[in-house]
């Protein structure tokens, strides 16, 4: 496969990498940029584990390959704030943990664009990352617990 | 206590076996049989590969012998000569490219002359299909209380029904992965699993290693849900060989698509109930036939048909009953733990008979089994005899209080009556679940474990039991810093590393938190002994002794110990399956609703709550989640999860057409706990993990039952299979 040189911008850092031509995205951020917060759960954009936004919107990480993301902007797990996360901690938002990140960043989208709820429930805005663990009560609860904060903050 | 790795997690800071950084090392893919059964005649390398870039392993490279050792040693590592299952491991092959590996498996060719598979376990072999011993029986078990013919035989009604469930994927959301090296002549195995100690059994077995040259160490693992029980001894046997044969480190890790293909399932089974009654519903005899799909080699399937049979009459009395079981041998891949262990087919058949005989009897089904609910001093099954204290009706009653159960009914025929394309019904379940190994197992098991004082006056708990998610990390710390008046950080819980923590058993069977977290707490008052203070020091002062106990004992160990000890009054009898099955059972009732959409067939499931007696629950957020995941992976199984065959492959190994659950497929979970302390387990604690997924099943299609006055047998209840037996039942209610 031929290398192809790519520049982006990665939790706000620039960064350029040379990958194959049919590179995922995903496995850029893991196996060459050592950014292993973002899981491959399935490999074909179902359960959204590899989440991550491009552009300021979610995508499947394993659907995208890496030559479509020169020049734009590429924001991983690793870009949030620790602090800002403990509402899903004490929620139970989180068990095993390998759809976690990839859960993390959709609701982190959602947290930024609380518009989506006057067309969308929070459930539906939630399916496209599958979780195994929690029957999605923790989620879905932790999510409303951080918009209500923000909401009232 | 929030979960002590939570943040960690949320963070994309835990890593799990694929992040771990590894340099030097080659990629393991497997090459795999790609028929049912036969005789392998060649295995061919293409030729536009150069082969020489690669290592290759085949049976003739274990150094031992070629057994996955378990309960049976039928299962080879990898075939030699003789293919029993689709998928079968045949050839392993190691390279530095991903994709390069990926082009090289599709260039071997494993030829095989095919013989006659067998791949129906509930149609009786044909001579040519024989394959394990004299008829393809894995495995009989029975269970025989009272005289169930003279009773059938004197009871005024008989309702009799046959029952199925179909094969279940775990989809844990981290695949199986496992990375092995060689370290100073050990070997080192590291990766996703749930008993460390199997692995390393399985590992010696077969490399012919002794303890000090293998060390098995558990990654933070992405759910097991029993998918990680005996199945990663197999990837941990092909990193290792690959990594021994190449003098380099491996990483084999599965995608999705090998991962459901390849790995174990829930057994699919076949039940039939032949119950005697008296007019008004009390039961008088129960006579059942369990089968289940065991695959192609032994594996765990005798345990699982244990645990199956044992639960399958239900938490109700009854004098006479007979339950005859047996695992048929198929050329499948072998099935395997998941959840419930058995438990689940059974009570669904169970708690599904109950509403068919209710419906027979033209009686309550809520009444149905509050008569027969087993009371204090009455006996199960195996003749154990229930004197726990908890009320099984006041759990009943819980459940249907906080559905607003009768209020339900009601609502659901004046919208029934009023609407012509939906169908609205609400349903229950009542069950039990036993927690521990069965009969003698925990006995047998001999579980350890070691709680260490260490120089700065913190703790740490040696134990084999590994976090995949249910939360053993934080109730492990709760259980020892409650034990030692501690603060949480002042305890520290050691890597689950066959080279350091002692062998306390497998993570498995509800065992954990009750059996695991008691040897815990009496490992801490060991530690205790050994500085020679009592009880009453606790925090700051025990802290203290234990700082002062290393100044005077340099360089020495201070550890506590704690083995396993059966709790007094329990007695079990192997030969004739009579006695006490387990320690504790926990008791429940689930209560599902569901509207069923009558154009697409399509049934949703509208409104859930579960309401359960798990002794004490020592982590109201974690057992919460507990419960609330195993039931939506029981609604999974009940209404949309299944696994297509096709000459013994699933064809659906994606995610794609192996449908689970999303957020907007469910509603919110409603979990109440009743807490009667149960005096062996961790500050009254009993099992909780796999009870959940009991319930969901027969609860979901009982609602559905109510709703459409269909008559469904079989799980998933797939809108195709409810649209097959809906008309029928539909016509038949006018």
């Amino acid at each position: 496969m031929t290398a192809i040189s790519i520049a982006f911008t990665l939790n706000g850092s620039p960064v350029s990498v040379d990958v194959d031509s049919a590179e995922r995205l995903l496995d850029t951020l893991r196996y060459r940029l050592g950014l292993t917060g973002t899981k491959e759960g399935c490999g074909e954009g179902e359960c959204g584990a590899c989440t991550v936004h491009l552009d300021g919107l979610p995508v499947d990480s394993c659907l995208v390959p890496t030559y479509q993301v020169r020049g734009r902007r590429v924001d991983t797990v690793e870009s949030l704030d620790p602090p800002a996360l403990e509402p899903f901690a004490r929620g139970g938002a989180t068990q095993c943990g390998a759809c976690t990140p990839g859960v993390v960043m959709t609701a982190w989208w959602i947290r930024d664009h609380p518009e989506l709820l006057g067309t969308h429930t929070l459930r539906e805005l939630m399916a496209g990352n599958l979780c195994r663990c929690t029957g999605y009560d923790g989620i879905v609860d932790s999510i409303g617990a951080v918009l209500g904060e923000r909401g009232s903050a | 206590m929030h979960r002590r790795e939570g943040l960690a997690k949320l963070t994309g800071r835990e890593r799990y076996v694929d992040d771990l950084p590894l340099d030097d090392f080659l990629w393991g893919m497997t090459v795999r049989s790609p028929v049912p059964r036969g005789r392998v005649t060649a295995v061919r390398f293409g030729a536009d590969v150069d082969w020489s870039a690669f290592v290759i392993v085949d049976h003739r490279d274990i150094p031992g012998p070629n057994e996955v050792i378990l309960i049976e040693r039928d299962q080879p590592v990898l075939a030699a000569g003789y293919v029993r299952h689709v998928h079968e491991p045949v050839v392993l092959l190691g390279h530095r490219s991903r994709e390069g590996l990926r082009r090289a498996v599709r260039a071997v060719e494993v030829v095989v002359a095919p013989e006659p598979p067998v791949l129906d376990f509930r149609v009786p072999p044909r001579p040519d299909q024989i394959q394990y011993g004299r008829d393809n029986v894995l495995k009989r078990l029975k269970i025989e209380k009272g005289d169930v013919e003279r009773a059938l035989a004197q009871a005024p009604v008989v309702v009799s029904g046959t029952y199925e469930t179909g094969a279940q994927e775990h989809v844990y959301l981290e695949t199986q992965g496992m990375i092995a090296w060689l370290e100073d002549q050990v070997l080192v195995v590291k990766g996703s699993m749930q008993c460390p100690y199997y692995v390393l059994s399985a590992l010696k077995h077969a490399l012919a290693r002794d303890e000090s040259r293998v060390r098995v160490i558990q990654t933070p693992t992405g759910g097991g849900f029993g998918g990680k029980e005996e199945y990663p001894s197999d990837i941990a046997l092909h990193a290792a060989l690959l990594a021994l044969k190449a003098g380099r480190p491996v990483k084999i890790v599965y995608d999705r698509g090998e991962d459901m293909a390849a790995t174990t399932k829930r057994h699919p089974s076949w039940v039939r109930h032949r119950t005697g009654l008296t007019r008004d519903g009390r039961l008088l005899a129960q006579d059942l036939e369990v089968v289940l799909d065991g695959g192609a080699y032994v594996t765990l399937s005798p345990v699982v048909l244990s645990r199956g049979i044992i639960h399958a009459a239900g938490p109700y009395s009854c004098d006479n009953v007979r339950i005859a079981g047996r695992v048929m041998f198929t050329n499948a891949v072998p099935f395997g733990a998941f959840r419930g262990f058995g438990a689940p087919q059974t009570l669904f058949a169970c708690e599904r008979h109950m509403d068919v005989i209710a419906r027979t009897l033209e009686i309550d089904p809520v009444e149905l089994r509050r008569i027969n609910l087993l009371r204090d001093g009455q006996t199960t099954a195996t003749g154990q005899v229930i004197r726990d204290g908890t009320d099984r009706v006041a759990v009943l009653e819980r459940a249907l209080e906080l559905s607003d159960y009768r209020a339900k009914r009601r609502a659901h025929a004046a919208f029934n009556e009023t609407h012509a394309a939906q169908r609205r019904g609400i349903g229950l379940a009542a069950f039990y679940h036993g927690a521990g190994f069965t009969g003698g197992g925990e006995v047998h098991l001999n579980s350890r474990v070691r709680v260490a004082g260490l120089a700065d006056g913190r703790v740490e708990v040696l134990t084999a039991n590994i976090e995949m998610g249910q939360g053993t990390l934080t109730v492990f710390t709760q259980i020892a810093a409650e034990r030692l008046g501690f603060a949480p950080q002042d305890v520290a819980i050691a890597e689950a590393d066959t080279g350091r923590v002692p062998n306390s058993g497998p993570t498995v069977a509800s065992r954990t938190t009750m059996v695991v977290g008691r040897l815990i707490e009496r490992a801490c008052d060991d530690l205790r002994s050994r500085l020679e203070v009592d009880a009453a020091v606790r925090g700051a002062s025990l802290r203290a002794a234990i700082v002062r106990w290393h100044r005077e004992h340099a360089a020495e160990r201070l550890v506590g110990d704690a083995v396993y000890e059966r709790p007094p009054g329990i007695s079990w009898d192997d030969a004739n399956y009579r006695g006490d099955a387990y320690g504790a059972f926990a008791w429940a009732t689930y209560v599902a609703e569901v509207e069923v959409d009558l154009a697409t067939y399509s049934t949703r499931v509208t409104g859930f709550v579960a309401v359960q007696e798990v002794g004490k629950v020592l982590n109201e957020t974690l057992a919460r989640g507990q419960v609330q995941g195993g039931v939506v992976q029981g609604i999974g199984w009940a209404l949309m999860e299944e696994c297509k065959f096709r000459d013994g492959a699933m064809i659906n190994n994606q995610l794609t057409n192996y449908l689970i659950p999303t957020s907007d497929d469910v509603p919110p979970i409603h979990v109440a706990f009743l807490e009667n302390p149960y005096p062996h387990g961790a500050q009254g604690a009993k099992g909780l993990g796999e009870l959940p997924i009991d319930g969901p099943a027969p609860a979901v299609l009982n609602a559905v039952a109510a709703a459409t006055g269909a008559d469904p047998r079989a799980v998933p209840l797939t809108p195709e299979r409810l649209m097959a037996i809906a008309d029928f039942g539909l016509r038949s209610a006018e």
